[in-house]
């Protein structure tokens, strides 16, 4: 069993600023990170290695620099790792993404049959979830998105039973690979990493491929040229106009604090004061 | 199988950055481990970088370092609750190139450094923290980490996990740091804008102006402030013995926030935006302070073994120099085919002894007991010479002799004769 994983370079998003001036992202001095929900996507990959066996390919498009996200998923256990990296793809929407992507996949199996593509629900610093379904079509692959949980493979009969989140409920869905999914968070936090593995991150080659290894046919379907959307205006929102409020408390020991504050809530909710007090009895 | 390297390196702040670079560049195998995220990410300094440490290693650091501000103006300021009076040098020669001092931003610079680190063969591990030392005997053999299957084999150990050092601890290399040989310090980055910085300081290009400061700030506890002009921001901050805020009950922070609020600061930070908080440990214990520096098969390099001169504000420079020697010593032993005992390790502590390093912890080996025992120097001192300054400069009919004769008048009632001729030589005796 051959699984890719897709992952992303992101920056921190909990750490960006706005220029106070120009009132533009900061992206200067902000760390990079491997975007939370494909940790979400290669943890689920790699239980599904442990569990079935088989071979796990970390993926991604990106600057040179992004090979530190794929290193760091080696240390997690991931198997191989394959940075697409070239000029021609500077600028690319999911649109241009999905197609590099797609093309890179199809070189992957060359090697060896890919049978599942996981990738994160969406990214934190683009917000789309659209590459993920994306890859799928052009690989015309089955999709299934927002998938909290892998439930069991049967490498057999070539089937997946997953569970999917949505509203009001979970399903339980079935079908045939291959097939690419997309993850959210479960209970599938990521492991910490063996020491063996950061060795093997530390030392491991990455490959990187420019357009060509990575078997792009058509250059004008990638990048800027490739990339039908047009972002007309970025802007901060003004921050909410609500202060915080300081509540001022005769003592720190925790029965103080916790009366002074229900009182507090109360005097402004009483119909929430009334509605605790019925079920309290 | 556990991996063996010649030597690994603990911590990947400017004392490990260094061994591992010397060691490395030499072609001994070398592993660092750095329990931050990236190395760095963790550290915290003013920052000043002096480059002379640095040029020794690696000449063409200014090439591609990521350095804020070359440093022209020198400020001295003594502070009482509204004034301050002080010195302020300033001079173009600090403008002719290589510059000797620079302000930096650490999580910047340590990141620069351990690529040149990792381009120089050795291999760094981050995100992995060594829990204990491996020993055979006296010796020590290897570490363990945090992780699965942690154990690693080596050599020698250098220990540059920075003040308060759990490894050398643990190990009973050292006993419990004592609150009185640690400085607790806060500092704040206030970001704004290029050409704000420029009119306010008064520099174009990349230059940059350091304001150091005593007095009243500190509450009469031993310490200073500090503020250093970065490329797009500002540092502020301030750091007393831990000790004495033990005594005092004032919090580090309390203290910041008075601090940026006296008059002659305030100004100065105004319309910033406060971009990161940060609070460290410096080991201030000075000469007396220090821990052994190296035994079977470890040595100790930076602020883990008390490395920092605290009258002069300089750390880094003494934890590159440490750093630089230890590697040092190994690859001479290595090449001479010799052990890393104890008996050959010596060479590490003659290498100090003759360098600054050593002169310098042992030039200043009473001053912090002075500061200790004599609070004065943090508030009465810096309120009579304010009021001296306001006296003199204040033309008010009254005749200089009188004022001169009121001004010892005042020092006398607080202080007594006895007690500032015994101040002087206290302060003579410890910088001798
Ligand atoms: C507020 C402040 C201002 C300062 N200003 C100046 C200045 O202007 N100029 C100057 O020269 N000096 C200054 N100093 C002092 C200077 O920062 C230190 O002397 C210097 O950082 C010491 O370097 P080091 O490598 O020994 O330790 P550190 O820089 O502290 O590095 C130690 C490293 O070891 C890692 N580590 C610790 N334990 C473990 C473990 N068990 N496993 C793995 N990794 C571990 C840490 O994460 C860290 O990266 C200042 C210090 C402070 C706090």
């Amino acid at each position: 069993m051959h699984i890719v994983v897709c992952i992303k370079q992101v920056p921190d998003s909990a750490q960006i600023r706005v220029h106070p001036v120009t009132n533009t992202i900061m992206r200067q001095g902000v760390p990079a990170i491997v975007n939370p929900y494909d940790l979400y996507a290669l943890e689920e990959a790699l239980r599904l290695k442990d569990q079935y066996g088989g071979r796990v390919t970390v993926l991604t498009m990106g600057p040179p620099m992004a090979e530190a996200a794929l290193r760091k998923a080696i240390s997690y256990g991931a198997d191989d790792a394959v940075l697409v990296t070239d000029r021609v793809f500077a600028g690319s929407d999911t649109l241009a993404t999905s197609y590099a992507l797609a093309s890179a996949i199809s070189q992957i199996s060359k090697d060896m049959p890919v049978d599942l593509v996981f990738t994160g629900k969406q990214t934190i610093d683009g917000d789309t979830a659209q590459v993920g379904p994306g890859v799928a079509k052009r690989l015309d692959m089955q999709l299934l998105t927002y998938v909290s949980k892998v439930r069991s493979l049967d490498t057999e009969n070539d089937e997946i039973v997953v569970e999917r989140r949505s509203e009001g409920g979970v399903q339980v869905l079935k079908t045939s690979t291959p097939c690419l999914i997309t993850v959210l968070e479960g209970n599938n936090e990521m492991r910490f990493a063996t020491m063996a593995n950061m060795f093997r991150a530390s030392r491991y080659p990455v490959k990187i491929w420019n357009k060509d290894e990575a078997g792009i046919e058509d250059v004008t379907k990638t990048g800027l040229k490739g990339s039908p959307t047009v972002v007309s205006k970025v802007f901060a929102p003004t921050p909410r106009a609500v202060k915080a409020e300081i509540i001022q408390c005769e003592s720190n020991e925790p029965g103080d604090l916790s009366v002074t504050l229900l009182a507090k809530m109360f005097n402004k909710h009483p119909k929430l004061e009334k509605e605790i007090a019925k079920r309290a009895v | 199988m556990a991996e063996k390297f010649d030597v690994i390196v603990v911590g990947a702040g400017p004392s490990g950055n260094s061994a591992a670079y010397t060691l490395a560049k030499a072609g001994l195998s070398v592993l660092q481990i750095e329990r931050g995220e990236s190395p760095g990410s963790k550290n915290v300094q003013g920052a000043i970088l002096y480059s002379d440490a640095l040029e020794r290693m690696i000449p063409d650091f200014r090439d591609d370092a990521p350095l804020e501000r070359h440093i022209i103006e020198q400020r001295m300021w003594v502070l009482d609750d509204e004034s301050y009076i002080g010195s302020h040098y300033r001079s173009d020669a600090f403008n002719k190139e290589p510059y000797n001092r620079y302000t930096m931003i650490r999580s910047q610079f340590d990141k620069w450094f351990s690529e040149r680190v990792k381009a120089a063969g050795a291999l760094v591990i981050c995100e992995t923290t060594v829990s204990h030392l491996l020993l055979d005997g006296e010796r020590v053999i290897g570490v363990m980490t945090d992780r699965q299957g942690g154990e690693i084999y080596a050599d020698a150990v250098i220990l540059a996990d920075g003040v308060n050092s759990l490894l050398a601890k643990k190990a009973g290399f050292h006993p419990e740091l004592q609150p009185k040989d640690v400085a607790l310090a806060v500092k704040e980055i206030h970001f704004m804008p290029q050409e704000l910085i420029e009119q306010r300081f008064n520099v174009k290009g990349t230059e940059g102006v350091v304001i150091e400061m005593v007095g009243k700030i500190t509450k009469g506890m031993m310490g200073t402030g500090f503020l250093y002009t970065n490329s797009e921001s500002v540092t502020i901050g301030v750091g007393c013995m831990l000790s004495d805020f033990k005594k005092q009950g004032t919090t580090p922070y309390a203290l910041l926030e008075e601090m940026k609020a006296h008059p002659a600061i305030k100004p100065l930070i105004q319309g910033g935006e406060m971009k990161e908080y940060t609070a460290h440990l410096i080991p201030e214990g000075g000469y007396n302070a220090m821990p052994p520096i190296y035994g079977e098969g470890w040595m100790i390099v930076g602020d883990a073994g008390m490395f920092v001169n605290a009258v002069h504000r300089e750390g880094s420079n003494l934890a590159m120099t440490t750093g630089m020697h230890a590697a040092e010593t190994l690859i001479e032993l290595k090449n001479e085919g010799k052990a890393f005992s104890a008996a050959n390790l010596k060479r590490y502590q003659a290498k100090l002894d003759e360098s600054f390093v050593m002169k310098d912890m042992k030039k200043y080996k009473n001053m912090p007991d002075v500061f200790h025992s004599n609070p004065q120097f943090f508030n009465d001192y810096p309120e009579m010479l304010s009021n001296a300054a306001r006296t003199m400069l204040t033309v008010d009919g009254v005749d200089k002799k009188s004022k001169e004769r009121e001004i010892r008048g005042t020092f006398r009632r607080r202080r007594s004769l006895f007690g500032l001729l015994g101040d002087t030589f206290k302060l003579w005796r410890a910088f001798e």
